[in-house]
């Protein structure tokens, strides 16, 4: 078993107030190192991204065989060599394997339970370049930003549909989408959900304190890709651009006091068995310094929309995309696994009878698409594949003999 | 008319196995039934049926599934004639816990509560010390307060002194289906309370039950074990079976059993005859 130092015991953190959009001085000095911080950002020790940045390096395809892989599926407490066999293409043709124990742990652990929430976009205004998004800063989009009463239609309207979890997104402005604007926009929220998630722009302790306090108790952050030079080039410019800010996020909202956090590589930008297995160490490693936290992997795949197309060598197939989720769970079995509307219908059907525990239903990718009177205010962020209700999801749920959670968590 | 031979042999309705008067009692109510359903890990709609097939008279819930209103609250699908067992799963601290279980009182879910506190994600396993400051507390304002714990002699001592009205030692990791693991110390929480003890988690077959229940134990929980079965409700009544056999079992107070070898040719206190 490694044990991992933990990151609380090293390096004192040093930490900020808000977080700020990057100045043009932060940009001269990120365009050189992605490694590096902006003046306003928080530092934590850097032991456990060293970790997982070294593990993944160490990790080679073509030493792993059948045998390590039926060492990996022959086992209860995987160690993270166990989860690179299950990554790696020799397990391939244990797929079937792997999805029946995926199955097992799943039931052990959620029974068949599925959770259902919906996103809820604030506002889209950003000001990272990623070559890959429709929101990114440089497209010619629609953008805007809700106001509290734009806002609070949009939640009486989810809420009419039975939802009891929301997740709130704002692109990543700083400065447009202030945290005051985020925390006033959460308290509207409280009255309404049982279960409120955040995915913003990476900020800092202070700012997270002030948003659990709001309300959110999970935090989403998407590191996207762990392959340093891929990340370089998708990130051109803003505080995406860097690394270990970004790679801490989850740490500090914890530290601040949130309940949870999901982790996710967007599968497509790098090849995917170095940044499945990073984004799994990067779980694995959080819940070690953070034994409490209920942590999630979420599994973008990517769909290039609205973003430059023609970079994207790394496209994943279904078998491929399962042996990571099934690889996720048997890895980490207490972790929920979040899949998207960006998938189809018939697939997220499918992975929920496997490993998934948790889907998103009523989905709008626009700022303020939920109710008639927000809508049209802005471009879409992707285009998303399944489009089922909440109640043709609820339905089809229960068509598959799995159980429906609207309400699994109390603010304490 | 005399009773024939081959009628003393037919198996009787199994609810007639369990002796007359043969109860516990937990917060002044009287219990027949030693099998505890959890309700979490399945379908809703099978909560009653499954509940019917076991016999059940107490049902857990995780009160963090539980809403004043909305779509496929928990509340719901409870039978109406037993008594609820809500739990302060989500609780990471004793005041955790107490917020949970005085809005499980406000929602009228009653005053029972199970103790569940919890700061590991991975194992799920129970945080004793924690435990014992809500179980404080708890009894303090009047609360039924059962107990969910790692199976140790201090604590259990504790938690008596805390004001528990029952003791809910582990059998394995929850959901593991891995047994009876930590019998040896479940005979010694036995053997230090005069509280019930009901074994809770980690159950993971009707033998298991059936084993736990021969030791001396109250009454069995079980959750997983009977909602990842292939026919749960099926489960349900193999489980209520193995509960009452054992309880039988244990009353009926096991046999010696015979040694292997045979008496020592030289016995040892043959010199007390000399």
């Amino acid at each position: 078993m490694n044990i991992l130092p933990t990151p609380r015991h090293m390096m004192p953190p040093k930490l900020n107030g808000h977080i700020k959009t990057a100045t043009p001085d932060d940009e001269a000095v990120l365009k050189n190192n992605i490694m590096a911080y902006t003046s306003s950002m928080d530092q934590l020790d850097m032991t456990r991204l060293n970790y997982v940045l070294n593990t993944k390096n160490s990790f080679s395809d073509k030493n792993f065989t059948a045998h390590h892989v039926e060492q990996a599926l022959a086992k209860d407490t995987l160690e993270p060599e166990d989860f690179m066999a299950l990554l790696s293409t020799a397990a391939a043709p244990y797929l079937e394997a792997m999805a029946q124990k995926a199955k097992t742990l799943t039931r052990a652990r959620f029974g068949n339970n599925v959770q259902l929430f919906t996103p809820l976009y604030i506002a889209n205004y950003c000001h990272n370049g990623c070559r890959y998004c429709g929101f990114n800063s440089k497209q010619t989009i629609k953008r805007a930003q809700l106001s509290m009463d734009d806002v609070k239609r949009e939640l009486e309207s989810i809420a009419q549909t039975g939802l009891q979890e929301i997740l709130f997104l704002t692109g990543e402005s700083e400065s447009r989408s202030s945290i005051e604007y985020i925390a006033a926009a959460l308290e509207l929220a409280k009255p309404y959900f049982a279960n409120i998630g955040i995915e913003i722009y990476p900020a800092n302790q202070a700012d997270y304190e002030i948003l659990h306090q709001a309300g959110a108790d999970f935090i989403t952050v998407f590191q996207e890709s762990y392959d340093l030079k891929a990340y370089e080039y998708y990130h051109p410019y803003g505080n995406k651009r860097s690394f270990p800010y970004r790679f801490y996020a989850q740490e500090r909202a914890l530290n601040s006091g949130f309940r949870g956090a999901g982790f996710a590589a967007l599968l497509g930008l790098s090849n995917f068995r170095y940044d499945a297995l990073a984004t799994g160490l990067h779980v694995w490693s959080t819940q070690q310094a953070f034994p409490a936290a209920e942590l999630s992997f979420s599994v973008p795949r990517l769909r290039p929309v609205n973003g430059e197309l023609g970079h994207f060598n790394h496209l994943v197939s279904d078998r491929d995309f399962l042996q990571i989720m099934c690889a996720y769970r048997l890895f980490v079995p207490q972790a929920q696994i979040t899949v998207s509307s960006r998938e189809s219908k018939e697939f997220r059907n499918a992975v929920m009878n496997i490993c998934a525990t948790k889907v998103s239903a009523g989905v709008q990718v626009d700022v303020g698409g939920h109710s008639a009177s927000n809508k049209h205010r802005s471009s879409d962020q992707f285009d998303i594949s399944d489009t089922r209700s909440v109640a043709e999801m609820h339905d089809d749920i229960q068509k598959l003999g799995l159980q429906v959670v609207y309400h699994d968590h109390i603010r304490v | 008319m005399s009773t024939t031979a081959s009628q003393q042999a037919t198996i009787e309705p199994s609810s007639k196995f369990t002796p007359e008067g043969d109860t516990f009692t937990l917060g002044g109510k009287t219990f027949s039934s030693r099998l505890i359903l959890g309700s979490g890990k399945f379908s809703l709609p099978l909560i009653k049926a499954v509940a019917e097939e076991g016999k059940a008279q107490i049902i857990t819930l995780a009160l963090r599934r539980a809403t004043p209103d909305g779509q496929e609250n928990i509340l719901d699908f409870m039978p109406k004639d037993v008594t609820l067992l809500p739990n302060t799963s989500g609780a990471r601290t004793a005041e955790e816990a107490v917020r949970i279980a005085e809005l499980s009182r406000a929602m009228g879910c009653g005053d029972f509560v199970k103790v569940e506190i919890i700061s590991d994600a991975r194992w799920l396993l129970p945080d004793n010390q924690e435990t014992i400051r809500a179980t404080k507390m708890l009894a303090d304002k009047g609360f039924v307060v059962l107990p969910y714990m790692y199976p140790d002699y201090y604590a259990t001592k504790a938690l008596e002194e805390a004001g528990a009205a029952a003791i809910m030692p582990l059998a394995a990791p929850i959901g593991s289906n891995r047994g009876l693991c930590t019998k040896a110390f479940i005979d010694i929480v036995l053997k230090s309370t005069d509280l019930p003890v009901i074994v809770d988690a980690g159950i993971g077959k009707p033998s298991e039950a059936c084993e736990a229940m021969e030791m001396g134990v109250t009454a069995i929980m079980c959750n997983t074990a009977i909602a990842t079965a292939g026919n749960v409700a099926q489960m349900c009544k193999a489980f209520r079976l193995a509960i009452e056999a054992g309880r039988l079992a244990y009353l009926g107070q096991t046999g010696r059993v015979i040694a292997d070898q045979a008496e020592a040719s030289s016995p040892l206190t043959g010199f007390l005859n000399d």
